[in-house]
Order: structure tokens, then C-alpha cells, then sequence
């Protein structure tokens, strides 16, 4: 609303307040007078083809669609005059002309908006006797059914496509009763937001694919809770039926997610109840695995790191835990760490140079409230495939792109976005180093600024060319600008350089310097104290312990797994695995077991999954969102946390007694007080000159958007999805030339001792000698680290 | 005045050969005892007994798995699981009805929008062992299957009044 002036208008007799380029359904909605309707939704744009708001308007001849009639000062409109009553029941009575009456059948019903208006404003009766139309179903891939004889033209399924999701797969074919929504083309819907379309649909024409005619609407139960499979922390209501998930929709919460929900976040709910989960406690006895009480599994732990520590050093310990893990679970893992001395914790599993750790901020945040994204000005996303990783800040930034921001993005390969990107720098690893030095260089000039000494040398090599210079100027001219180091950048195996880098770009350019993390919780991880230099809130570990990289390069005593498979988590599969395997005691607590977990383990502890425990997770805003268990823990499984006190118990740790989640997150709570703070500046890390180019090959990484964490990777439906089903490497066209390889020709790609055959696609967004290789899938576990010399052979 | 009525009535058994009048009246009219199990008596169309799921003509279950009947069940006695068949349409895959919840209200069967679930004129049946009293899916077509010409006459016949 530009205008903040307000004047009245009456609605049935009330006088109302409305602001001058309101509509009348606006103000009405406000004050909680209802009027039916079908096309209108509020995020979307305005249509009027239902005809189901019909409002009588003093002085206006004929009813008025409530939707597309601007308020005008001392208007006066009627919503349930006889005029109106008839006009409605009017459109009603068309629209179900062509409706099929198979509401038991359908997945709507029961929660179907034209169901629930034909009850308010319908007639008894139908004077229609003829044929009804029939249409044929669409098939949108494996996330969406269809029924499209129930469509009612509304076109919210349009106007999402082309307004929210950027895509414009489904359109409005034909006319009048000939109108067909649909695909123009048969293929499965690929946005990444797509089941959002299943809650715009007013009727059950659009439903869940993979709750089909599972349970109705009145049947199911509702939990809030936070999503858990980025650092967005989309709120979402977890629908239950007799104690078991059987779906997942969004909540409204307009600083985060507003109405929509990614399909990661909606679907995953499927990897729940996967015939991997982990049911009872088990221990290895004498090469054997058998099922044990909880009491004796736990003793069996705490013996484990209890004799570790005392035989061999609290150094020959190492525990690693999922950034996913709530806030809760992370801060008791905290705690009987400290309680062992040890200080070999870390969640940072993709990451490989940890050499500015010592700089980064207490909690990674995004810089900016996620609802300020839409007012940007201008934002550079470095090493970040924004659309797969956290679909909703994407959806974000397309808002701030339409609103007339430049976004800008440095990557290592050229993601498709849903909006436009002003800008677009490629560059193999150091070539993205390069990319932003000369970036960082340009705003220094135009700041007129000398080069910090540490950053002189790389600074004086890169020469801004004019892209570059373009990039500072928006940065600089924006009123509100942002830098974010993106997964990728994260990931890098120069991130250090990167980060450093970006800081002083940020700090030059007056803009604010964001993380996108991986994970759900890798801020409450960093708050909670599981990183191996500092303890909680950041504070200072006298003894800095090792990080997850050197835990996993050499093999230690013992390892604490938390909630993760390393196999896909890690930033090298091979090693993790060697190195695991090669360990004298390994415990698992973790919701789901696998052959390889029971190759390395001695001690698997059952953990429950979000779904099943109540929690905390702490969002890249810094938001602290808890949630309650939505359905009981599956078979022996118990709550991580409960584990972790009792452990801490079986390992005499003081004050362990919790008797809720909520009592150890206030416990934390009450030392993170104030992690915004920051922490004073230490010595940068010295940034190394990236003039020689890579002498081979480079392999890049991007996780796979369902390879993510353990339940996306079991959820079914989301694996049947293109983009899930789309394994192939990706090297350029000169590449491919050198090597006369094809498109989907087979190539052996070999890395360290590793060679694995995969399908290829020529694409030009990959830089010059590089290998572009989907993660977190079970095929290229057996590769090795993420980024770094790669190998490729002709089949 | 009533005192004297009073005592007249009382002297004369007055009460008791009112009572004896009817008595007698019973003593000559049309006898209505049966001899059950050997005699029956009629039994109306819209009779509530046991229940059935019924078929199609073509031997498809009619049963859409709308679920409306456990919804509208006022003893919760029916328990229904439902998925997509594999030629996509929707079926239960559990119909349990619990015959010691059960109240005989017949609102499962006015629920049905398919007359799938009935309630037949059977009202002759026990059990003899723990958890025989639930009827499955399978039992509940059997009966169907074997009563249907009588189900069907039964809803004919109630048809115009419905």
C-alpha cells in the first residue's frame, strides 16, 4: 500500500475503513466478513474469471466481482442483499453444472472450498440435466494427481506457475466450457515449489500424489512444526492419522515461508517410516549384532567413551553430528563432550578448509530478516544453487528481482533460476576466487580505498574487468544490498579465501554479508557449542580440538555419529567410511540403519526424526523456532535428547536431570544471550596467490536437492522426480570436444582410487575443465571428496 | 358420599373383577406367541440386523472407501483403511466393524452414497470366540454375497419411502 491515507467505505451496513487501492474483498477479509470465492488468493494476482464474489454495489446496475472492484470513498456494497444471494447462487449453480458429484471419492472432500460454498450459497437443486463434461487427467509427475474433470477454471495453478514458481509449465488451453488447464505438453511439473499447487487448488482437481486416498480431512490431526531440511525453517502443519505422518502443509508465517512450502519440506515426510528406521538398540557381541535393552546398549556406550578416553586420550575421541539435529540434542552432545574433555566435536561435515574458523560469526546468519530480502536492492550470491538448496529464499529474491533488484550470482557452474540474474560469474574453484577478488577490488576503487596489505597480492592480480566493475557499482549503489556465501562457497575448498574475501567486499561496499547454510540447524549448532574451537555461544575452547575434516582423515579411537549417514554427509565418502571402518569403536545414534553403518558400528542407538521428538531449531535469521513431537516414537526409538540425559547420567555428568526439552533449551538459552554480538576480530587467514589454473581436471559438487539429509533421501516420491532422477555429470561443450565424448555418452570418472561409470550431458554452464558431479546420491558415494582432481575415461 | 363408594367397591372386589374382565378379554382374542426358533415373526424392510457390503452386478465391491460411515458412526465401532487400487481407484483395504460397539442405529447405511453398507434382516448369529465379533471386510462381503437377493428386495420394497 503506497498510499497510507485511509477513508470509509460500508460493507452490509458497517462503516469500514479501507486504504484507497484496497479491492473490496481486501477490506472485507480484514473485518472478517465473508465472501465465497474461488479464483481470488491473496498472494496471487487478480483474475475475476469465478464470478463467485459477486457483491451488489450501491448505484452500480449489476453485481460486482468483490475481487476487481477498487473501494471508492462512501461506497456502499451489500454481500448478502437478494441481489447478491441470487447472483451467487447463480454462479454456483454453473459451476456445478460441470463439477462431477464424487465427493466421497475425493481427496478434497471434506476440505474442499467449492464443497464448503456449495453448502453456504448453493441451491438445492440443479435445473441441468444434460451431459457433464469430461477431461482427462494430466500427469504432472510422481508429487501431483490430477482430476481434471473437477477443474473449475479458477486459474490459481496459472497464476502460481507464472507469478510464484517463475515457471510457466501449466496454462489455460481453449475456451469457454472448452477450457482445458494443463501442461501444454505432457511432463512432470518441475519447480521446486510445485506442491503448492495442491493447496491453491479450491477443488480436489490438484491433490497429493503421495497420500492418495489415504485418510480424509477430518480424520487427520494437526501439529505445528518447523521443516527440517534447510536453513529456511519453514513453519509447517504435520497432518497425522492414527499416529502416523500422512502429510505436510505449510503454516502461515509471513517472515518466513508466507503460505508456501517447498516439495523437499512438503514430501519428505514419506523417508519417515522407511524399512531402514532403527527400531530397537542394538550392540555388536563377538562379530555379531544383536538386539539389546536400551538400559545395556547405553551402559555399553558410556563404557566405550569412558575407556576410550581413559586408555588413549580425550584426543582419540570424535563426535560428529548432522547440522540437522535439533538445538536440544546438539547442547547435550555439547555437554557430555565437555564433561569427557572432549573437544573433537564438529557438524561442519561438507566443509573442507576450516583455516578462518576463528573469524567466522558465533551463528552464521543470512545478515537480514528473511522478509527484508524482498526489499533489496541488489544481492550477489556466491557458490549457491538458491533454487535447489533453499527454494524460499529463492522465491525471496525472485520477489526483490521483480520489485527491481539486482541479483547477482558467482558460481561454479550456471544453476538455472527463476528469476533474472543481472550478472553472472563462472569460474572453476579458483577461478571463483579470482572472480571475487577482482569484484572486491573494483569497490575498493571505487571507494578509493588502498588494498588491505594481507589481501594486496591477490588483489593486484585480478584486474576488474568490466562485469566486475559493474557488480560493485550495484552493490555500492544499493540502499540495501547483500552478499551471500551460498552451500557451494561453504563447501569450497578455498573457502577461507572466499570468506575473507567477501567480508571485505561486504564491509567496502556497506552492504550485509549473509551465510545460507546447509542443514536445518547449523546455526543452533554453531550456538550450541558444536564446533571443536569454541564451546557454547561462541566462547573461546582454551584447547581447540579437531574439525570434522582431520577427525576423518586419520582414524581416532572412537567416533559418536548423531543423526547421519557419512557415507552421503561427509565430505569424503571414501575416506569417512575407510577411516570409520578402521576405528575401534563407533556409535551410532541415529534414526536409520544401513549395511555400511552396520560394517563400522559397535553401538546403534535408535534416534527419532523431527516428527517424533520435540525440539528447538534455530533458523539462518537466528530464530529460535521449537516444535512438539507430532506423532509418538517409532518402536523402541526414543527422543535424542532423552537418549543424551540419560547417557549423560550413565557418564555422571552434574545438573543432567532434565525433565523436559524445553528445560535444556532454556538452560541454553540462558548462556546465548547475545550472539549477534559478534566477537572481536582476529588475525585473517593469509590468502595464498590462484595465478597457476588447475593443472587436470576439477570436480565440482552440487548436493543433490532430495540427497540432502537421511529422510529426503528415502522419501519415494521425491525420488521419482526428474530432478532427482537426473544423475548424470555435466562438462562443457570444449571439454567434451577435447575428449570427443557426446551427449549422453558413458564415461568412467575416476577419482583417487574410486571409478565409477555415469551418464554424461554437454552443458556451457560448467567452466573450462571441470567435472560438475550431483552429491548426496548412493552412486557417487563411492567417489571421494566433493571438489578437487578428477579423472574421466571414455566407456 | 365417596367414603360410602369407597367401601362399597372395596367389600365387593370391586378392582379385582376389573381386573378379571381383562384378564378374560386376552382369554379369547387372537393368540401372538410364537414358537421361536420353529415360528418367526415377520420382519419389516427397513429391519436393522447384521452387516453386509454389497457388490455390484458385475461383481465389483460397490464400497468406495469414503469413509463417511466412520464418520458418522456414533458407537466408533468401524475402523477403515483405504488406498489407491492399482487400476486408481479408490478402495479400502480394512472394513472392520466391531459388533460389540455396535448400536443398530442404520446411520452407516443411511451415510452410504453407494448402498454398500447395509444392514441386513439377519438378526440370528453368535460367536463363540474372542475377536469373532469383528467383521471384516471379507466376512462382511460374504454376507453380501449370499444375501443379496434379499437385501435388494428389502430396498426395493423401501425404495418410494426413501
Amino acid at each position: 500500500m503506497s498510499d497510507n491515507s485511509t477513508f470509509e467505505i460500508e460493507i452490509n451496513g458497517v462503516t469500514l475503513e479501507a486504504h484507497p487501492d484496497e479491492m473490496v474483498i481486501q477490506v472485507a477479509d480484514r473485518n472478517g466478513i465473508n465472501i465465497p470465492r474461488f479464483c481470488y488468493h491473496e498472494k496471487l494476482s487478480i483474475a475475476a474469471n469465478c464470478r463467485m464474489c459477486l457483491v451488489e454495489v450501491e448505484k452500480a446496475p449489476k453485481p460486482l466481482p468483490a475481487c476487481a472492484t477498487p473501494v471508492m470513498e462512501g461506497m456502499k456494497v451489500y454481500t448478502d442483499s437478494p441481489l447478491a444471494r441470487g447472483a451467487q447462487k447463480g454462479t454456483m449453480e454453473f459451476l456445478l453444472i460441470n463439477h462431477p458429484l464424487d465427493c466421497p471419492i475425493c481427496d478434497q472432500g471434506g476440505e474442499c472450498e467449492l464443497q464448503d460454498v456449495a453448502m453456504g450459497y448453493g441451491g438445492d437443486v440443479s435445473s441441468y440435466t444434460e451431459g457433464k463434461r469430461v477431461v482427462m487427467d494430466k500427469n504432472l509427475g510422481p508429487l501431483i494427481a490430477t482430476e481434471m474433470t473437477r477443474c473449475i477454471h479458477c486459474t490459481r495453478c496459472v497464476r502460481f506457475g507464472q507469478e510464484i514458481a517463475g515457471l510457466r509449465e501449466m496454462g489455460a488451453v481453449g475456451r469457454g466450457e472448452h477450457t482445458l488447464i494443463g501442461t501444454y505438453i505432457e511432463q512432470a511439473i518441475s519447480s521446486e515449489m510445485s506442491g503448492n499447487i495442491i493447496d491453491v487448488c479450491p477443488v480436489g482437481a490438484l491433490t497429493a500424489k503421495p497420500s492418495r486416498y489415504s485418510a480424509r480431512a477430518w480424520e487427520l490431526n494437526q501439529s505445528n512444526s518447523v521443516a527440517a531440511h534447510d536453513c529456511v525453517g519453514s513453519n509447517i502443519n504435520i497432518h497425522t492419522f492414527r499416529d502416523q505422518v500422512n502429510r505436510v502443509v505449510p503454516l502461515d508465517n509471513e517472515h518466513i515461508n508466507e503460505c508456501w512450502l517447498s516439495d523437499r519440506d512438503r514430501f519428505s515426510y514419506e523417508g519417515l517410516m522407511h524399512q531402514d528406521r532403527l527400531g530397537e538398540p542394538a550392540v555388536l557381541d563377538h562379530g555379531e549384532w544383536t538386539r539389546q535393552d536400551w538400559q545395556i546398549a547405553l551402559a555399553r556406550t558410556a563404557e566405550i567413551l569412558q575407556t576410550a578416553v581413559a586408555e588413549h586420550g580425550e584426543d582419540q575421541v570424535g563426535i560428529l553430528v548432522s547440522p540437522n539435529a535439533t538445538l536440544e540434542e546438539m547442547y547435550l552432545l555439547f555437554r557430555i563432550a565437555d564433561h569427557l574433555g572432549i573437544s573433537n566435536i564438529d557438524h561442519r561435515l561438507r566443509q573442507t578448509d576450516f583455516s578462518d574458523q576463528d573469524n567466522a560469526p558465533v551463528s552464521p546468519s543470512l545478515g537480514v530478516a528473511i522478509a527484508e530480502l524482498d526489499e533489496q536492492n541488489a544481492v550477489l550470491m556466491i557458490g549457491s544453487n538458491i533454487c535447489k538448496e533453499q527454494p524460499i529464499i529463492a522465491h525471496r529474491l525472485r520477489k526483490a528481482s521483480l520489485n527491481g533488484a539486482s541479483i547477482m550470482s558467482l558460481n561454479m557452474r550456471d544453476y538455472d533460476t527463476h528469476f533474472e540474474q543481472d550478472e553472472k560469474l563462472l569460474g572453476c574453484p579458483s577461478g571463483v576466487i579470482n572472480h571475487l577478488a577482482a569484484v572486491t577490488r573494483a569497490v575498493l576503487e571505487l571507494n578509493n580505498q588502498q588494498a588491505p596489505s594481507d589481501l594486496s597480492d591477490i588483489l593486484a592480480h585480478n584486474e576488474p574487468g568490466d562485469e566486475h566493475k559493474r557488480i560493485a557499482t550495484k552493490l555500492m549503489d544499493a540502499e540495501q544490498g547483500s552478499v551471500i556465501l551460498g552451500v557451494q562457497a561453504i563447501s569450497h575448498p578455498h573457502y577461507s579465501v572466499l570468506e575473507v574475501l567477501a567480508t571485505q567486499l561486504a564491509e567496502t561496499a556497506g552492504v550485509t554479508l549473509g551465510y545460507l547454510t546447509d542443514g536445518a540447524n547449523t546455526a543452533g549448532a554453531c550456538q550450541a557449542g558444536i564446533l571443536p574451537h569454541r564451546k557454547t555461544a561462541g566462547e573461546d575452547r582454551a584447547d581447540p580440538g579437531m574439525d570434522a575434516g582431520q577427525m576423518l582423515s586419520g582414524t581416532l579411537k572412537a567416533y559418536v555419529l548423531f543423526n547421519l549417514e557419512p557415507e552421503y554427509d561427509c565430505w569424503n565418502a571414501e575416506q569417512t567410511i575407510k577411516v570409520l571402518t578402521a576405528a575401534e569403536h563407533v556409535v551410532c545414534l541415529t534414526p536409520y540403519v544401513t549395511d555400511t553403518m552396520r560394517g563400522y558400528a559397535d553401538v546403534l542407538l535408535p534416534v527419532t526424526p523431527y516428527t517424533e521428538t520435540s525440539g528447538t531449531f534455530v533458523n539462518i535469521e537466528g530464530n529460535w523456532q521449537s516444535f512438539q513431537g507430532a506423532v509418538s516414537a517409532h518402536a523402541e526409538s526414543r527422543p535424542g535428547w532423552k537418549v543424551l540425559r540419560v547417557l549423560g547420567n550413565l557418564l555422571d555428568l552434574s545438573a543432567c536431570d532434565y525433565m523436559s526439552s524445553e528445560q535444556v533449551r532454556e538452560e541454553l538459552a540462558s548462556h546465548v544471550i547475545d550472539v549477534a554480538a559478534g566477537k572481536p576480530p582476529v588475525d585473517r587467514v593469509p590468502v595464498k596467490l590462484f595465478d597457476q589454473p588447475d593443472a587436470g581436471l576439477q570436480r565440482l559438487t552440487g548436493i543433490s536437492i532430495y540427497g540432502v539429509d537421511n529422510i529426503t533421501r528415502r522419501a519415494d516420491s521425491l525420488q521419482k522426480t526428474p530432478v532427482a532422477q537426473d544423475q548424470m555429470i555435466r562438462i562443457n561443450s570444449k571439454l567434451a570436444g577435447k575428449m570427443q565424448l557426446r551427449d549422453m555418452d558413458r564415461v568412467f570418472v575416476k577419482q583417487a582410487n574410486n571409478r565409477i561409470r555415469m551418464e554424461l550431458v554437454i552443458d556451457d554452464g560448467v567452466p573450462d575443465q571441470c567435472v560438475w558431479i550431483p552429491g548426496g546420491t548412493e552412486h557417487t558415494a563411492q567417489l571421494g571428496d566433493l571438489f578437487g582432481d578428477i579423472e574421466l575415461e571414455a566407456d | 358420599m365417596s367414603g360410602l363408594t369407597h367401601f362399597i367397591k372395596s367389600m365387593t372386589l370391586w378392582e379385582l373383577l376389573k381386573g378379571m374382565r381383562l384378564t378374560g378379554r386376552y382369554l379369547f382374542v387372537r393368540k401372538i406367541t410364537i414358537q421361536y426358533p420353529e415360528e418367526k415373526t415377520p420382519i419389516s424392510n427397513r429391519f436393522r440386523g447384521l452387516h453386509a457390503l454389497r457388490r455390484y452386478q458385475n461383481g465389483e465391491e460397490r464400497c468406495i472407501a469414503c469413509k463417511l460411515c466412520e464418520a458418522v458412526c456414533p458407537a466408533l465401532a468401524i475402523t477403515i483403511d483405504s488406498e489407491e487400487r492399482e487400476d486408481g481407484t479408490r478402495r479400502t483395504t480394512r472394513y472392520d466393524i466391531d459388533l460389540f460397539k455396535c448400536i443398530f442405529c442404520g446411520f452407516c447405511e443411511e451415510a452410504c452414497p453407494v448402498d454398500s453398507i447395509v444392514e441386513t434382516q439377519i438378526y440370528e448369529y453368535h460367536f463363540e470366540n474372542r475377536g469373532e465379533q469383528i467383521m471384516t471386510k471379507e466376512k462382511l462381503l460374504a454376507i453380501g454375497d449370499k444375501y443379496e437377493e434379499q437385501i435388494a428386495a428389502a430396498r426395493t420394497a423401501d425404495a418410494r419411502y426413501r
